[in-house]
């Protein structure tokens, strides 16, 4: 597997062949009767193998055709039942058309691509323990307190935040990384559980929003 | 065992001898003397009540000037009825509506420089004689429904009854007072979106997915005569002619559906009388006049107002920008409890109903003498729009601006005073009927505000949300006067008893809740 981008690497460094585009172009044009002659002539496992790959590819091109059609459709989306009982002033109203979702779907990905270097989180996601904290090695003391965590990413933390005693601080959140204010109203940082508690969140993520530059947004996470 | 405290020390002793029996002053407290003003006191038709009087700067709360215009009137004590008062700045066009602490103070503010010869109207609104205590507790949690509940109302004629429509195609109806099933409505084959009761409690309409409307008989359970079928998709919302208009012996029955049109059923045969079409859109909320009018709300963006015997539009307001999701009326409150109020007093005969509703009706509707039953719709575009179709025409009354995100449902006070609206931002605003100022924000809530309801006096608030709790509120202070955790999951229904005794709500647990004081 390679390491790193090594061919955008060398053609920074040297450049492309100087009929780098006409191959290409000659390639992908003859892509058809490549796949052509490979299905006529392939035998025994590698043609069974080729056949499958290609059953798979026809699938997925159906069903793409399928959602691009209809994102076309014009006018209201068939009517469909929405599965768990709603009040009526919720009707209509969470359910996007799947042309929606799938011209969302191709923002995103797009969006994806382009914050691929950006700091720090490129938009909120779930992030597992491992990636959030890591243990404290320093210190001998700490050392042996398996229990102590650096928080690794930006945390948001309430306007009256003040460390714990060092003794019971089980969550380090280092001074550069704590921010006090939120790009969201804070009481969005809150859920309400069964017993009517509201429990605020303890941290939140920091997204690359070039709108909001310089701020804090925030996503509750429980 | 507990720790017993030791005896005071002789310092302590001292000390408190000292505390009691020198007495304190209260010269300061007493604001020797503030000067005095002339009260001219008018009613809510500008009317002057009584003659001017003098009044004392020092003594002058709301209290005591409720009490002293009570005395001038002539009343008994057991008579006195509350008043706020509105305080008209002399002068200007201001009107103060919260009556301040310091009345100097405020006179000042707004450049009365000599107040004490000036004299200052004050208009007095009479304030419900009752007083309804705010639910603290949850009385019951009545399992039944298989499925979300999407709707409940309380019958007109006591709490002790409840409807609540479900996601598993019934409707029931619970004695709320022993905590238990009365009847299931069995029937619909489609999620029950509605009920309503009819405003003398005798039948309930529930509208639903199936396309159909249904009464039933409230007594035994009983489907009373067929379906109502006629529309073409689903029925969102229904609303019953007021009391005082019923003719031929027999109610009637708007409904609105998703399909852009709104039926007017005669209850007693199912005939359509009217089919009001002319929406674009799915109508989403209808309402039905004490003078006569529909309103119909629709997600076409257009309100709509239908004469109810002809079946003809009478106004299009086009103002909003967005879909509209709820109406509502100043006279909602009276139209839906007909003849009943909180004298449990029922005329015996016919026509004593009808007046009493009527009356009921012209009371609660009349704005300086004219009756003008005003409207407020409340849509996505963020904004409410206070209309006054009979005198106004297709002008708006006020834009009603402040909330920050889409506009689920909208309350007028049943004293027809103040607006509740409850928010996807979070919040319920109030707001001032009269003109559309706004006057308070509710915060509590961490998710969407889905419904409201107001106490029968107007004092309080319910507010169910997503976040899983019911909150109720002193409208006039804007505090959170109680925090109702319970539910387990959204709440999508919530309802205030029109005597006052009980909240009733349900939501995506299944359980229909009693909450009571």
């Amino acid at each position: 597997m390679p390491q790193n981008e090594y061919i955008e690497r060398h053609r920074k460094l040297h450049g492309k062949r100087l009929d780098a585009e006409e191959r290409a172009r000659k390639r992908a044009a003859r892509e058809g009767h490549k796949q052509s002659e490979n299905a006529q002539n392939l035998r025994g496992l590698r043609a069974k193998l080729y056949a499958k790959q290609r059953h798979a590819q026809k699938i997925q091109m159906r069903k793409t055709i399928k959602q691009h059609e209809e994102r076309n459709v014009k006018g209201a989306p068939a009517e469909k039942e929405p599965s768990d009982p709603i009040p009526a002033y919720l009707l209509d109203r969470a359910n996007p058309t799947t042309a929606k979702a799938l011209s969302s779907q191709i923002k995103n990905k797009r969006a994806e691509k382009a914050a691929r270097f950006s700091v720090p989180i490129p938009k909120v996601k779930g992030i597992s323990e491992e990636e959030l904290f890591k243990v404290v090695k320093t210190g001998k003391k700490t050392q042996k307190k398996g229990w102590k965590r650096v928080v690794t990413k930006p945390t948001f933390v309430g306007p009256d935040f003040t460390r714990r005693p060092v003794k019971y601080e089980r969550f380090i959140r280092p001074m550069g990384l704590r921010y006090k204010k939120a790009n969201v109203n804070v009481s969005d940082l809150g859920i309400v559980t069964a017993s009517g508690k509201i429990a605020w969140g303890r941290y939140a993520q920091i997204t690359n929003n070039p709108e909001n530059d310089g701020c804090l947004n925030a996503v509750l996470l429980v | 065992m507990a720790t017993v405290l030791p005896p005071p020390s002789k310092r302590q002793r001292r000390e408190e001898i000292e505390r009691t029996q020198t007495q304190q002053d209260v010269a300061p407290l007493l604001s020797a003397d503030l000067g005095s003003f002339k009260a001219n006191f008018v009613d809510s038709d500008g009317n002057q009540m009584a003659d001017v009087i003098e009044i004392n700067f020092a003594d002058a709360t709301e209290k005591n000037i409720s009490s002293l215009l009570n005395t001038l009137l002539g009343r008994d004590r057991e008579d006195f009825t509350p008043y706020r008062f509105r305080i008209h700045i002399p002068g200007k066009d201001v009107i103060i509506d919260q009556y301040p602490t310091d009345l100097l103070a405020l006179l000042q503010k707004h450049g009365v420089t000599n107040p004490f010869e000036t004299t200052i109207t004050l208009s007095a609104e009479p304030q419900a004689v009752f007083k309804v205590q705010a639910v603290s507790r949850l009385a019951h949690r009545i399992p039944g429904h298989g499925q979300p509940i999407l709707a409940c109302q309380f019958s007109p004629i006591s709490s002790s009854r409840l409807a609540t429509g479900s996601g598993d195609n019934t409707a029931r109806i619970w004695d709320t007072d022993s905590g238990t099933p009365k009847h299931t409505l069995k029937g619909h084959t489609g999620w029950v979106l509605g009920v309503s009761w009819s405003p003398d409690g005798q039948r309930l309409a529930t509208c639903s997915m199936d396309k159909t409307v249904r009464i039933w008989d409230p007594e035994t359970g009983k489907p009373f005569g067929q379906d109502f079928k006629g529309h073409a998709k689903w029925v969102l919302a229904v609303a019953w002619e007021p009391y005082h208009l019923w003719r031929d012996g027999t109610a009637r029955l708007a409904s609105a559906s998703k399909d852009g049109t709104c039926r007017i059923w005669v209850v007693n045969s199912g005939r359509t009388e009217h089919v009001l079409s002319g929406h674009k859109g799915s109508v989403s909320c209808v309402r039905w006049g004490g003078t006569g009018m529909i309103y119909t709300g629709s997600h076409d963006k257009s309100v709509r107002v239908w004469d109810a015997v002809k079946g003809t539009l009478v106004h299009n307001f086009t103002a909003h920008g967005h879909w509209v999701n709820h109406l509502a009326l100043s006279s909602d409150h009276v139209l839906r409890t007909g003849y009943f109020d909180h004298t449990k007093e029922v005329p015996d005969t016919e026509e004593g109903k009808r007046a009493k509703a009527r009356e009921r009706f012209e009371k609660a509707a009349k704005i300086q003498g004219k009756v003008a039953e005003r409207l407020v719709s409340a849509s996505d575009d963020f904004t409410m729009y206070l209309w006054d179709p009979t005198n106004n025409g297709n002008k708006p009354v006020a834009r009603l601006l402040g909330h920050q995100n889409k506009v689920n449902q909208v309350q007028f006070s049943p004293d027809g005073t103040l607006i509740a609206s409850a928010g996807w931002d979070n919040s319920t605003k109030l707001w001032n009927a009269r003109d559309g100022k706004f006057l308070k924000n509710l915060r509590g809530h961490v998710a969407p505000v889905y419904q409201c309801a107001w106490s029968a006096d107007s004092r309080l608030i319910v507010t169910g949300s997503k976040d899983c709790t019911l909150k109720v509120w002193n409208a006039r202070s804007g505090n959170l006067a109680m925090d109702l955790p319970g539910h387990e999951d959204e709440v999508y229904a919530v309802d205030w008893a029109a005597d006052g005794k009980m909240v009733g709500s349900g939501g995506k647990d299944k359980a229909v809740r009693t909450w009571r004081n």
